[in-house]
């Protein structure tokens, strides 16, 4: 295994005034004469407050100075609606973006400065497993092994272990990924994290589109891991019972930047009690003026949202 | 010390064994593949059988045509292999989603480089080979007084140059997710007509001639033809070594230079991927 150069006293990670910004490309100027104006992020951002674009193009603020300290061994929740930049965020902190303005360090490393320690000491679980498709679990998982120096033998001990431990049959194990159900390869994806003993784990709506089993099974492992394993985790969802379920601290997220940070039972008391214990979905309205899950970001059915 | 070489080792080896991976699993695709090249380099053998008849000339001498078309197409298949196997590795890792978690990972692009080269040459060899003993059994072929040792070395040495072409044209799918992977085959035509493949370089207008010097397959062509048909070199074979090993040391560290700031482009500018 690879020597991890972190000291023990830092936190985890800690994110300061960090801010991203995209160009993308703006409505046709005859749209535009029509008047079927509308902000990129469908959240109006007054125009004058964002940076000159360039021509034909419009800036999109997808991260605006976000700041948070995530202690070690914590699991912090980053809940917020599509398009308020969670995946963003994850993206600024596993190297793969780089911030506008702010810094960003894990365990007392610039993620810049300091980009291959960073990578060795991170991994991250996405909303669609990426994988090669034709490959078997067993091909996929020593391909991501070896790229942080583990030996293939110990990475096909360890894959068959943690997907033992997941429910995934020895077949599967070496028939390609896309004959398997998407719980299943999300459970391979988690394995793939897994295997290179990050400790810092990122999970971008690792349970998004899964049913309610996987879910929880997901749910599980990912509190499994920090209890034996000495993890830190950020975990991003849109799942209100997710986050309260799982995470020690939640920041929610809404047009890029944090509205609120606190414990779940701390965001609750931030709203009224109007005779039931508020959910964070109550803090999310109160906080935001806006519903969470929008009727066609629902994934999975659930009958009593419909009939109410 | 040891243990950091063990580990770039083993990083480098990931890339080979996945690949081998691929071929495993798309293996009908490299059947395809293989059949289809097979019938192109022979549709190229059969102009040299034919040319006297074309021509009405009895007194050209067919096998050294046939032979050296056969050379050409050998090579040819071998050297677009190299760039192909490097250059699609972006377009390839885009298409199957898997790009963020290669580049996330600790690894130099030079270990990737590494990696994605040994692939390659062995690859295209023993693909070339393939093809080269199925043409040649079609025709009654003597390689007289041929060094094969020179021609292996000029080969070898000339793949290098490729793999830096590769490396920088791979870029182009990483900046232009949609039309990146079509420019690379213009570079790959570019090649194709400049270095004199299956004719001198002598008969391309001035100007052809010009870009045919900067290709690094114009001397591993010339190199091989002096090695493989001696009875026509103007030159000794390990005369094209130092032009081609000059153009590797600087096409490698170039390319994987010009990769790496492409790479943080794409960082700072969100090109790599903004789905999920
Ligand atoms: N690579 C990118 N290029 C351009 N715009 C992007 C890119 N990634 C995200 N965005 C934009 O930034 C905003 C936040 O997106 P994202 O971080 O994916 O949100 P979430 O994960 O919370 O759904 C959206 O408006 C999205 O369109
Ligand atoms: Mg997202």
């Amino acid at each position: 295994m690879m020597e991890k150069h972190i000291s023990t006293q830092e936190p985890a990670l800690i994110v300061n005034n960090v801010v991203k910004r995209f160009n993308v490309a703006s409505e046709p100027w005859w749209r535009r004469l029509v008047g079927v104006q509308k902000s990129v992020n469908g959240h109006g951002t007054p125009a004058s407050a964002q940076p000159k674009a360039r021509r034909g193009k419009e800036v999109v603020t997808a991260v605006d100075h976000v700041s948070f300290t995530v202690y070690r061994r914590e699991i912090f929740g980053v809940l917020g609606p599509n398009g308020s930049g969670k995946s963003t965020l994850i993206r600024l902190l596993s190297t793969l973006l780089l911030p506008d303005e702010g810094t960003i360090t894990v365990f007392g490393l610039d993620v810049e400065r300091d980009e291959m320690a960073v990578k060795r000491l991170i991994n991250r679980v996405s909303v669609e497993a990426a994988f090669f498709k034709k490959l078997s679990p067993k091909e996929n998982l020593l391909y991501g092994a070896r790229l942080y120096g583990v030996s293939g033998r110990e990475a096909d001990r360890k894959a068959r272990e943690i997907l033992g431990r997941l429910g995934l049959r020895e077949s599967s194990y070496t028939s390609p990924m896309e004959d398997m159900s998407r719980g299943m390869q999300q459970k391979v994806a988690i394995a793939r994290a897994f295997l290179t003993q990050p400790v810092l784990l990122l999970l971008d709506e690792p349970t998004t589109g899964l049913d309610p089993r996987s879910k929880l099974e997901v749910q599980a492992f990912v509190n499994e891991l920090r209890d034996t394993h000495d993890a830190t985790i950020l975990i991003t969802t849109h799942d209100m019972s997710e986050a309260d379920a799982l995470c020690d601290r939640i920041a929610i997220l809404d047009d890029g930047k944090i509205v609120a940070l606190d414990t779940p039972a701390g965001l609750k008391r931030l709203v009224q009690h109007n005779g039931h214990e508020p959910t964070l979905e109550d803090v999310f309205m109160a906080l935001t003026g806006k519903e969470l899950v929008e009727k066609d970001d629902v994934t999975d059915f659930e009958p009593e949202k419909v009939l109410s | 010390m040891i243990k950091g070489l063990q580990l770039e080792m083993r990083q480098s080896y990931a890339f080979v064994a996945r690949n081998f991976n691929l071929v495993k699993r798309y293996w009908g695709w490299e059947v395809v593949w293989l059949a289809y090249s097979i019938a192109n380099s022979l549709s190229v053998t059969f102009i040299g059988a034919g040319a006297a008849e074309i021509t009405g000339e009895t007194q050209i001498d067919t096998n050294f045509l046939i032979t050296y078309l056969l050379i050409g197409t050998l090579v040819w298949r071998f050297l677009a292999s190299i760039f192909n196997n490097i250059s699609e590795m972006i377009a390839w890792e885009r298409w199957e989603g898997t790009i963020e978690y290669t580049f996330m990972a600790p690894v130099r692009r030079f270990n990737q480089m590494i990696g994605q080269t040994i692939f390659a040459i062995v690859y295209s060899l023993v693909f070339t080979v393939l093809i080269g003993v199925v043409v040649a059994a079609f025709f009654d072929l003597s390689f007289a007084d041929a060094d094969f040792v020179a021609a292996t070395v000029i080969l070898l040495v000339g793949s290098l140059s490729f793999v830096g072409i590769g490396v920088v044209a791979s870029i182009l799918p990483l900046l232009y997710p949609e039309r990146g992977a079509q420019m690379t085959n213009i570079v790959q035509a570019f090649f194709l007509l400049v270095s004199g493949i299956y004719y001198p370089v002598s008969v391309l207008p001035g100007w052809l001639q010009t870009l045919a010097k900067i290709s690094p397959a114009t001397y591993v062509l010339e190199g091989m033809r002096a090695a493989l048909l001696p009875a026509t070199a103007t030159a000794d074979p390990l005369s094209y070594v130092w032009p081609l090993l000059i153009m590797g040391v600087v096409m490698l560290p170039l390319g994987i230079y010009l990769f790496q700031r492409a790479e943080r482009y794409t960082k700072r500018t969100g090109k790599l991927k903004r789905n999920g």
